[in-house]
């Protein structure tokens, strides 16, 4: 008796969902009627073109695709959809770049410890938070080793690194790297220090008056310049540190922005309890500015992290680069829908991944009791 | 009698660009003195008191505490303090921290204590100010008049032989003055120094020892309680006091 009870007055709460949100008036319901169509048309021409009548491995007559004359849209033309084979067949590419495939395995197994690294910084209610935190630190200089080579390893050139590695590799550690630089600018463009806050503010104007683009070939033509004769820093570290100033200079307005929220009493508060600046700062100022300033960090990092594909520009193989080059290749030549739409979905999921991110922080922040 | 005084002003001067704060401002405190000062809203009561340990710093004039002299020297601000504790009218304290690490954060960051001690220390004044039960709570969950009492326990876990009440009631719902005040009057029973920036007339009565009286950035009058309130010497005292009491 109750359940049917029950059943009733939630099938009732639908319908007066229904009513009240998509059918309240004729011109709703019209209005409605119309975008159900539109999502309709346009949600089966991709569902269809993407999975139901696309090509994975095998065509039509189930043949291997071992290039784009297998594709069954090249050989009944109008059929059929999407030709992911391209995919199947430059994955290694995607994935490592150029990186040697019996050392793969090393690469693997940074992405497989990658969450675990930052898992610790996103989250702070884990158990063993703390161990989670020391491998943090401990990761760049695993990565470091595990990627680049060194004692018992060997030696793999950041020139044979491309794809995701690349487009990973400048997105983490550009913003790792970015962070405490960041902060410290913040910070500077706020002292009273006429000296150090005019470099901040130098800096910090400069850097985001350029185009990414152009500091990317500054980097490239001129950072050697700048360094003593016999030092030449690859091309990977380079447009790491074009990434880096960029992106501290976005990110030092963001925290600036979570410092001016911070009241002067708490300031003042610290002062006469007879905290230092740096006391002051670490433990009263920056953990509140930080907490307010999280969704716009967040929300520069998604920007720092599609900007990697630039780097394209100055000759590196990021994840864009490789499907430039894939499309290049005469037997998978004019996939161009299938290499776009698929790094456009790595991509997707990165920054849809902190951007779900900075939405659950800005709801905790809202409970939190502070 | 001047080892007893710990708090010496001489013809201190402050402008805030062109506006003249502070105007030859003289005030010697003696240990164990309450002075409670009152004026109107802009006549540089807080500012006075917010030099005194340098929140503010003033441009002319001498101010000494416990002998030493303030100055740019960051190590004489360190000093002075260590030993002068403040509680505020929108009482600052930490919404981050639980009331217990508000507390000890102080003696732990700045006297160095082991953390342990520090929260006894802690959790003893929270009982003075009657709410240690309140200990792991945060800010935001308490009362306007227990955030203050928790604001003076910080203070005071500090230990602090002078204490500076800036305006510490005029925050606070008309309910939650009496157990602040409570505190202060315990307080000053104690033998604590203290400056007691307050328009809380009745307060005054009770424990101060001396009145004064500012307007424009100068003291106008200082005077003992009984004198202050009963025959005061200038109109704008009178004036004052007659808008003060009156409503």
């Amino acid at each position: 008796m109750s359940s049917t009870a029950i059943q009733i007055i939630s099938r009732s709460k639908y319908y007066n969902w229904l009513v009240k949100n998509l059918f309240s008036t004729w011109v709703n319901t019209i209005l409605t009627v119309i975008a159900l169509i539109f999502v309709y048309q346009v949600g089966s021409f991709f569902l269809n073109w993407a999975i139901f009548d696309a090509d994975f491995r095998y065509n039509f007559q189930g043949e291997l695709i071992i290039d784009r004359g297998f594709c069954s849209k090249n050989i009944v033309p109008g059929e059929y959809g999407a030709c992911w084979a391209i995919i199947f067949a430059r994955w290694n590419q995607f994935m490592y770049g150029l990186y040697p495939i019996e050392e793969a395995w090393r690469v693997n197994l940074i992405y497989a410890l990658l969450p675990l690294a930052i898992i610790g910084i996103l989250f702070d209610k884990i158990p063993f938070r703390r161990y989670f935190i020391y491998f943090t630190f401990i990761f760049p200089f695993l990565a470091y080793f595990m990627l680049y080579g060194g004692p018992g390893l060997s030696v793999v050139g950041t020139n044979k690194w491309g794809g995701l590695l690349v487009t990973l590799f400048l997105g983490v550690t550009g913003i790792g790297l970015a962070f405490p630089l960041s902060i410290l600018l913040a910070l500077g463009r706020r002292s009273k220090m006429p000296i150090i806050k005019s470099l901040c503010v130098v800096f910090i104007e400069f850097i985001r008056g350029v185009p990414l683009i152009t500091l990317l070939f500054t980097a490239n033509v001129m950072l050697p310049l700048f360094l003593p004769d016999g030092v030449n820093p690859d091309n990977l570290l380079r447009a790491l540190v074009a990434v880096t100033l960029f992106q501290s200079a976005y990110m030092a307005e963001a925290i600036r922005g979570g410092l001016q929220a911070i009241p002067r009493g708490q300031v003042e508060a610290a002062q006469s309890l007879g905290l230092s600046y740096w006391q002051t700062t670490r433990k009263i100022v920056l953990p509140q500015a930080l907490k307010i300033a999280i969704p716009p960090i967040v929300n520069t990092c998604i920007g720092l992290f599609k900007d990697t594909s630039l780097v394209l520009i100055i000759g590196l193989f990021d994840l864009l680069g490789i499907g430039r080059a894939a499309l290049a290749d005469m037997t998978w030549t004019k996939l161009y829908y299938e290499v776009y739409v698929f790094i456009s979905l790595v991509f997707f999921i990165f920054c849809f991944g902190m951007s779900r991110y900075s939405l659950y922080l800005e709801k905790k922040l809202k409970t939190d009791n502070s | 009698m001047s080892t007893d005084q710990v708090i010496h002003l001489e013809k201190v001067n402050k402008w805030y660009d062109d506006f003249h704060v502070l105007k030859d401002i003289d005030l010697i405190v003696n240990k164990g003195q309450k002075i409670v000062i009152c004026g109107p809203s802009g006549s540089g009561k807080s500012t006075m008191i917010r030099c005194i340990n340098r929140l503010e710093a003033h441009q002319k004039g001498t101010i000494v505490v416990h002998g030493t002299e303030l100055t740019n020297d960051l190590k004489n601000i360190d000093l002075i303090r260590k030993n002068v504790g403040m509680v505020f009218q929108q009482f600052n304290l930490f919404p981050h921290l639980s009331v217990l690490d508000n507390i000890s954060l102080a003696p732990i960051w700045v006297k160095k204590m082991p953390k342990n001690e520090a929260e006894d220390i802690a959790m003893s004044y929270l009982e003075k100010v009657k709410i240690p039960e309140q200990a792991q709570k945060f800010p935001g969950q308490l009362s306007g008049g227990q955030q203050q009492r928790v604001a003076i326990a910080r203070s005071l876990a500090m230990n602090p032989d002078i204490m500076l009440f800036d305006e510490p009631t005029s925050a606070l719902d008309p309910e939650m003055i009496k157990e602040v005040l409570d505190v202060m009057i315990q307080l000053a029973e104690e033998g604590m120094t203290m400056l007691v920036v307050t328009h809380e007339m009745g307060f005054a009565k009770t424990v101060a020892d001396q009145m004064i009286f500012m307007d424009e950035g100068r003291i106008v009058e200082q005077a003992s309680p009984d004198e202050f309130f009963n025959n005061p010497k200038s109109d704008r005292t009178k004036l004052f006091l007659s808008q003060i009491l009156n409503h």
